[in-house]
């Protein structure tokens, strides 16, 4: 790699944007080259210096108002039916899209895909009446089921009391491999809490994404990545993590 | 068939499924009109004509994040507010006359001193990432300040990935350099 090549690399280098080789090579080169190493230092310094935070501009009530004003009265909520359909053609849609992209992987690409999974998986497990393989409220029943089925102990932990009621567990498959689903209730609402060995960082933290109408709140913690998966708005599953991660700490 | 605004009707939900999925973003889409249009009126009537055009195309929205969608009719909607003028010019407008906001970095533990400081280098940052041409300025918005992935950027400026890369490259550097030049006439700590 020359200092060109490196000069324009390094800012994906920063942004975390580079697949695992491309970042070996990247850091390779300025291991070598002095100037590059102190140009990836000033743009990190340079960044940090941004308080991104203070750079936005939030939006005037007066304005989030006439565009509510603007919309057409809402009536009944979206049907079960129609948000499959949508999703049926995202997921063609996504499918066309990736089989077109260039050769560079990123890793945005991975977690968006892992992401479809889990929502997919999700939708799965409401549709075939397949909710739970083992149904039981007490953490204690729940937990033991996992032994033997997959080669990580998921956390269960009750939250009944917090208004999450624990329904059970069930074995699913996520990315192609076995995975742990805890499932919760929320009043009407069903949440999926989905559980598999994280490979890199051991801890990450809590990132809400929305993905056909579905929210999904993921981080990693104890080396397992965790997906919380429903259709509860984002401020609910956003307690629900909480709640959970707090109940792991005991 | 749709006169003025978007639709006097709603078939079973679906502006309530936009309302949950788009106006969660309106901070963000607010942001980049800011840094893309000259004055506050415009920012807010390129907003409203965002949400307004992305509710008629809600049935082709595929799925996928919704974000770089929205970005994307933003985009075009500012463009369309300056069509004919050379390009999109911003005036710098400090954080003192916004009026609607507390400074979000008064962080606790400052001193008066910090903080005067603090609100003095956002201000010029502000106002550096406004000088900078549209095409690089909106790299830095969509990227710092959004904190979009390359992938989505690419998205909404409709470019490949390695334009969103060259760019940016370009656009830390234009700016990091206008902002050491400005240090040096001690307008930034």
């Amino acid at each position: 790699m020359n200092c060109d090549e490196a000069n324009v690399l390094m800012h994906a280098l920063i942004d975390g944007e580079l697949d695992a080789g491309h970042a070996r090579e990247v850091e390779d080169h300025i291991a070598v080259c002095p100037v590059c190493a102190a140009r990836l230092r000033e743009f990190t310094e340079f960044r940090q210096a941004m308080n991104p935070a203070a750079l936005r501009h939030a939006a005037p009530a007066s304005l989030r108002a006439r565009i509510e004003g603007k919309l057409p009265a809402p009536q009944a909520a979206a049907s079960r039916r129609s948000v499959i359909k949508g999703f049926a053609f995202g997921a063609t849609a996504s499918a066309l899209a990736a089989s077109g992209l260039l050769a560079m992987v990123m890793r945005g690409d991975d977690d968006r895909r892992v992401l479809g999974e889990v929502v997919s998986a999700h939708l799965r497990s409401l549709q075939a009446q397949h909710l739970t393989d083992v149904v039981s409220s007490d953490q204690h029943t729940v937990k033991p089921w996992f032994n033997g089925r997959l080669d990580v102990a998921p956390p269960v932990v009750d939250l009944t009391a917090l208004g999450f009621t624990l329904l059970g567990g069930r074995l699913d498959y996520v990315d192609a491999k076995p995975v742990a689903a805890i499932v919760y209730r929320r009043r009407v609402h069903v949440i999926n809490l989905f559980c598999a060995p994280a490979a890199g960082a051991t801890r990450r933290k809590a990132a809400m994404e929305s993905l056909h109408g579905f929210n999904v709140r993921r981080w990693t913690e104890n080396g397992l990545n965790l997906w919380a998966v429903s259709d509860i708005n984002a401020e609910e599953l956003t307690e629900f993590g909480e709640k959970f991660e707090a109940g792991l700490r005991g | 068939m749709m006169a003025g605004g978007a639709a006097d009707w709603d078939d079973g939900g679906k502006t309530a499924r936009f309302k949950a999925l788009a106006l969660p973003h309106l901070d963000e889409l607010y942001t980049l009109a800011r840094y893309l249009l000259r004055s506050r009126s415009d920012a807010d009537d390129a907003v409203q004509e965002c949400y307004l055009r992305a509710f008629r195309h809600f049935d082709t929205f595929r799925g996928g994040p919704i974000k770089p969608w929205l970005l994307a009719i933003l985009r075009n909607a500012c463009h369309a507010t300056y069509a004919g003028s050379a390009r999109l010019v911003y005036t710098a407008d400090s954080a003192a006359d916004d009026g609607v906001r507390p400074p979000l970095w008064s962080e606790a533990g400052d001193s008066p001193e910090q903080t005067i400081l603090r609100r003095h280098s956002t201000d010029t940052m502000r106002r550096l990432i406004g000088e900078l041409p549209a095409e690089f300025r909106e790299v830095i918005v969509l990227r710092e300040i959004n904190d979009l992935s390359y992938r989505d950027i690419a998205t909404v400026i409709e470019a490949p990935i390695g334009t969103v890369m060259s760019r940016l490259s370009r656009a830390r550097t234009m700016l990091r350099e206008a902002w050491i030049a400005a240090e040096g006439e001690g307008e930034a700590p």
